[in-house]
């Protein structure tokens, strides 16, 4: 993977320069609020309902054990002892004090590691399939990509100042692991007329209050073009975004107004403008990039271990949900649940983050991903070591068998942390992991994957659930609406709203009678609630959800 | 005829650690929304929220917020106020158990 070279070691030291002398500024009364926060926010630093919020980059979801060592060392030096694990792959300490945060930036940069642009209007810490490089279906990794925009991205003097702030999610594989038809850009590696791989370019997807699925500015952009185009984009966007209103600033406002064919033909003059002055640096650059992320040396060993594990129960289960395939047939991808019933989605604990940093040392090639679905994955483990990594996560708590199941949630803060929010987000989704492992219906109900975002800006990415709920205020009290048949992959679509919002204490039993009501119409148990979903449509869910209704109705 | 005024404390946020705080009568800062002054006049609120938002280096984010009269001092009304009252409700962490900001106290 990616190891910081002299310039990034010295320009990442002297923003932490700068920002610890800002802080100082800050507390001794010579700067203003005013002055400060614009300063605090481009070092990823919020002030949230409890406390001072850190958001620190993970380029890709890609770690090193001993940056997850680190990690695990900031949460116990400077916070609470855990951190929490975002849909964007990047990491949240939420209880941090403002004299402290120099002195985590300084340990972050001890191991290549920042908070820059993981706030404010700029290009935001740049996404990517968690499976990368190891992924069964991959045309190939997209991370040496991914590190181009980021080096390209970091402190780009025209696109320090956007509109709002931009989003770019890449994938080297056909299934969209990355969600990318919900970013600014989305980047999809597909092949070209001769076989060769290129990008398909997807412009104006995103959540939030105006959801918005991306839509193709260019079928085939050839490799040598990313940078050129992804500029063009940008530039095009910096120019006619609006700055008028927060609320329409986004790209996908811009693509909506502007239209699709007016806003490929200024990205197409724009681009035809400024490919002439790439002279070939950033091919050079890639290639160095290339190079930091070739694949390790995979072993050659019989897997009999984990053939013959397979025959308990527990390790078969989890093997079941927690593996993915992968390129190299004696190996698997092993996707660490951080949803264990009842516990907090996305957070891990110092010891939990150093027993995973071990793992990926001892058995994982030293590789570590955080998953958009705030999951953490070794992505390269040989199947004959499955069953010790298998029996080391269950001592820790992180053995949970969940993945792509009802517990397997996305959950956003929620108002329990974010001072945006405007209902919780966190107890709901224990409340319904724990009811559904008392049901013990989970496995039964197959793939389901549930998203919940605590305010209309769905950092959850509730309208890509197959059940999407929204918390909002609605008169002073919690209320949650439900939105069904959402899909962030490849065939992602944005989810329908199934009617009026429920209570707090409403919401767990909600769900309860929407799944009961997919067991009970599903043609058989290899149709998933998603595909019941787009073949019953909304009008059995409905009814499951206001039973009420329905007898007025026959009334 | 003129709207009913509903009664406020002036909350922020600490400069240094960001811990929640309200302001009293006598001008202190407390952690604590029963210590808050419960300000039942228009007028009134506005200047306090004045004389909370010159302290600029010692709180953020100040503002007003609906509060009603409690056995024990001002209660909030609002679930965002009260959950500020408390902190998070997955762990025991924040005021609810009398913790600050910071390092997880031992």
């Amino acid at each position: 993977m990616y190891s910081y070279n002299e310039f990034d070691e010295a320009f990442v030291r002297e923003r932490v320069a700068q920002f610890s002398q800002q802080v100082a500024r800050r507390i001794d009364g010579s700067l203003t609020e005013d002055e400060f926060k614009p300063l605090r926010l481009m070092n990823g630093l919020y002030l949230q309902l409890h406390a001072y919020m850190l958001r620190v980059a993970i380029p890709y979801g890609t770690l090193n054990p001993n940056q997850m060592r680190q990690l695990a060392h900031i949460a116990e030096t400077w916070d609470k002892g855990y951190g929490h694990f975002t849909t964007r792959q990047n990491i949240q300490f939420n209880w941090p004090l403002l004299k402290d945060v120099p002195a985590m930036l300084s340990a972050l940069a001890d191991v290549g590691m920042h908070a820059i642009q993981t706030s404010g209007n700029c290009v935001r810490n740049v996404t990517s399939d968690h499976f990368a490089g190891a992924a069964a279906d991959e045309i190939e990794d997209p991370r040496p990509y991914a590190e181009l925009l980021r080096q390209w991205s970091t402190d780009h003097p025209e696109f320090s100042f956007l509109p709002r702030k931009f989003k770019i999610a890449i994938t080297g594989a056909p299934n969209d692991r990355a969600v990318t038809k919900a970013h600014d850009i989305g980047l999809r590696m597909v092949r070209g007329p001769k076989g060769q791989p290129g990008f398909e370019v997807l412009v104006g997807g995103g959540l939030g209050r105006t959801p918005m699925i991306g839509q193709v500015v260019r079928e085939f952009l050839p490799i040598e073009d990313l940078l050129p185009y992804t500029e063009a984009i940008l530039s095009v966007y910096n120019l006619l975004g609006r700055r008028d209103n927060k609320y329409k600033a986004r790209i996908k406002i811009t693509v909506h107004e502007t239209g699709l064919d007016e806003i490929r033909r200024l990205v197409e003059e724009r681009f035809a403008e400024i490919r002439p002055t790439f002279h070939g640096h950033d091919q050079d650059l890639l290639e160095d990039i290339r190079a930091a992320f070739a694949p390790p040396a995979f072993r050659n060993a019989p897997t009999d271990a984990h053939d013959a594990a397979l025959a308990d129960p527990v390790y078969r289960a989890w093997a079941d949900t927690n593996l993915a395939a992968h390129r190299n047939a004696q190996y698997a991808i092993v996707t660490i649940s951080l949803k264990k019933h009842g516990e907090t989605p996305g957070d891990a604990t110092a010891d939990q983050m150093r027993l995973m940093a071990d793992l990926a040392e001892r058995y994982g090639h030293g590789e570590l991903r955080i998953s958009h679905e705030q999951n953490v994955i070794l992505p390269h483990v040989h199947k004959a070591d499955l069953p010790a990594v298998h029996a080391a996560l269950r001592g820790a708590g992180l053995g949970t068998a969940n993945i792509g199941l009802i517990s397997d949630m996305i959950a956003c803060p929620g108002m329990d942390y974010c001072a945006l929010a405007t209902a919780r987000s966190i107890p709901v989704a224990q409340d319904i992991a724990t009811r559904f492992d008392e049901l013990k219906l989970e496995h039964d109900v197959g793939p389901l994957k549930i998203k919940i975002s605590g305010c209309i800006n769905a950092c959850g990415h509730h309208h890509v659930g197959h059940i999407g709920i929204l918390g909002l205020d609605r008169a002073g009290v919690e209320n949650y609406q439900i939105t069904l048949g959402g899909d962030g992959t490849e065939t992602a679509v944005i989810g329908e709203r199934a009617g009026p919002g429920f209570a707090y204490d409403e919401i767990v039993p909600a769900i309860e009678r929407l799944v009961q009501a997919y067991l009970k119409n599903r043609e058989a148990p290899e149709e998933t609630f998603l595909e019941a979903y787009r073949r019953l449509g909304l009008g059995p869910f409905k009814a499951a959800l206001y039973p009420a209704e329905g007898k007025q109705d026959a009334a | 005829m003129s709207r009913k005024f509903t009664p406020k404390v002036v909350t922020a946020n600490d400069l240094l650690i960001g811990d929640v705080v309200y302001l009293t009568a006598d001008n202190r800062w407390t952690r604590e929304h029963h210590e808050a002054e419960l300000i039942e006049d228009e007028a009134h609120a506005q200047l306090r929220l004045l004389d909370g938002a010159a302290q600029k280096n010692v709180v953020v984010g100040v503002y007003l917020a609906d509060a009603i009269a409690g056995p024990d001092g001002p209660e909030p009304i609002h679930f965002r106020e009260v959950f500020r009252t408390r902190g998070p409700s997955n762990y025991a962490m924040g005021k609810q158990v009398g913790e600050l900001p910071g390092p997880r106290q031992h």
